[in-house]
């Protein structure tokens, strides 16, 4: 008898893990693994840091960058079915269908179709205006980040921010505005986003905090205050919306991402799961809310919980539906690393335990976060990899899970 | 089994101490530290700490 038949959809960090996962479960199973993009998986993270500068300043031909961004793979060819530079138009009885008109056939679908950048809903300077998501759009965009030029970045979260790094270390004046009152607010409080605006105002970046584009004329951006910004060049930031439209239809709530429970199983549905930035998923850690979680580190634990799903489903044995993967995600600004562990966005109060958040950029600090006097964070700005692991097994002390699942 | 981490692309984010206490640490000075041949028994945690190392850094054969 052969094994069960597995499409996953979309080819990043999500796809090829959870492909891997299922191979090493389930070596019978039948997996295609289809992708968009005509590139095979690579790793997103440097696009806004050592492989876009690489990519402007020419120091390394874009061969050579993306042979580094290249996803390491312990799949042999023969494992997979890949279909890459098709994009899956929609779910049928029996299978997907791509872009190309032709039909996959399977019985599980597992979406890992990520996430795609917003865009701002004005007309205005197009040939300038640039998104951050993928290789192509690095590429793009690294061509015209030449030094002297003016880059107007649009949304100062972790994407925005970093891109301003890259463009001030690249030559490039460089203007940030955000509607919110503090860069990468959300993300880490106000007083933490209030240190990291004034290191982007130290190395040089006209921050505009509680403005927003309302257009653009030629050359310039004007804000909603009458401002005009005059630009070579735009980045739009703005955060992400979830590439969840092929799946109308099949019954998932598809709210913002798709609704999975811990094993990963999509809500209203039985064959089809969901893994990585797509997926909305409760974290016990925390509370009952199901949330998508933008980390690197989620498509790797994602993939594993989906293919342990589908070897017990398959199996007859019912899978294991208890998941509280502790987050972690980082960024590298001006030659500083940041690292958080948890959840710091549920945080009420913000206690700094090690260094002074006046000297951020130069010295180490650790900040830890709670909520009810329950740490759910801890973020280094800097900080020894050692004591700031020492601060983090704390988070996991403190979080007697929530609630029982 | 034999582990290998390239330390000149390894940026120390630490994900493989997390993944696979027993085989990773870091040294009081931060810097990281490994056991370079492991019990085939932690096979599955040290290809879970390279898969979870965002640099690729880490080398199992
Ligand atoms: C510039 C940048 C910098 C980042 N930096 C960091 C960082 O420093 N730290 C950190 O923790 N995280 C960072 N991240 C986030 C991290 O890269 C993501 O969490 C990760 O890429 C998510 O992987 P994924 O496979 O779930 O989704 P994605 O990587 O988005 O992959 C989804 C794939 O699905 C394809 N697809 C979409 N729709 C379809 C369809 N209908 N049919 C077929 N294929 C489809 C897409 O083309 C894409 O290839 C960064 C992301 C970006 C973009
Ligand atoms: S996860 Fe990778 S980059 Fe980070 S410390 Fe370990 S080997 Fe180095």
């Amino acid at each position: 008898m052969s094994g069960p038949s597995i499409i996953i959809v979309g080819a990043s960090l999500a796809g090829l893990r959870t492909a891997e996962a299922i191979v090493a479960l389930r070596p019978d199973a039948r997996v295609t693994l289809v992708g968009a993009e005509s590139h095979p998986p690579y790793n997103r993270p440097p696009l806004s840091k050592e492989a876009i500068q690489a990519l402007a300043d020419g120091s390394a031909p874009p061969d050579a960058v993306f042979e580094k961004l290249l996803l390491r793979s312990r799949l042999n060819p023969e494992d997979v079915n890949l279909r890459l530079g098709r994009a899956v138009t929609g779910v049928e009885s029996d299978g997907v269908r791509l872009s190309d008109g032709s039909l996959v056939r399977g019985e599980w679908i597992i979406a890992a179709t990520g996430l795609r950048p917003r865009r701002l809903p004005i007309p205005g300077m197009e040939s300038v205006r640039h998104v951050l998501r993928s290789f192509d759009d690095a590429q793009g965009l690294a061509a015209e980040l030449q030094p002297g030029k003016r880059l107007l970045i649009v949304g100062a979260g972790f994407i925005g921010c970093e891109i301003a790094a890259t463009a001030r270390k690249l030559g490039l004046s460089v203007t940030l505005v955000d509607p919110t009152p503090q860069p990468m607010l959300k993300a880490l409080g106000a007083r933490v986003a209030a240190a990291m605006a004034q290191l982007h105002r130290a190395n040089g970046v006209h921050l505009i905090l509680g403005r927003f584009v309302e257009s653009f004329t030629d050359g310039s951006a004007i804000l909603d205050d009458g401002q005009r910004i005059e630009t070579d060049l735009v980045v739009e930031a703005m955060g992400s919306r979830p590439n969840t439209e092929w799946l109308s239809g099949t019954g998932a709530d598809l709210e913002d991402g798709v609704l999975v429970d811990g094993r990963m199983v999509a809500a209203g549905t039985e064959n089809l799961l969901a893994v990585g930035d797509v997926a909305r998923f409760p974290n016990p850690i925390f509370d009952t809310v199901p949330r998508r979680v933008e980390h690197w580190s989620i498509p790797g634990v994602t993939a594993k919980r989906a293919a342990e799903s589908i070897a017990a489903l398959t199996d007859g044995k019912e899978p294991d539906a208890a998941f509280a993967p502790m987050p972690s995600f980082w960024s590298d600004q001006y030659g500083m690393r940041l690292q958080a562990f948890g959840a710091p966005t549920l945080a009420e109060t913000q206690t700094v335990i090690e260094g002074d958040l006046s000297r951020v950029g130069t010295e180490p600090v650790i900040v830890e976060y709670a909520r009810d006097d329950r740490i759910v964070g801890i973020v280094g700005l800097g900080a020894n990899p050692a004591s700031l692991a020492k601060h983090r097994s704390r988070i996991a002390d403190a979080s007697t899970p929530f609630a029982a699942v | 089994m034999k582990i290998d981490v390239d330390l000149t692309i390894c940026l120390l984010h630490g994900q493989c101490v997390i993944a696979a206490p027993e085989v990773f640490s870091f040294a009081d000075d931060g810097s990281l530290v490994w056991v370079t041949d492991p019990d085939e028994g932690l096979r599955a945690d040290a290809e879970a700490a390279a898969d979870a190392c965002p640099e690729q850094a880490i080398i199992i054969s």
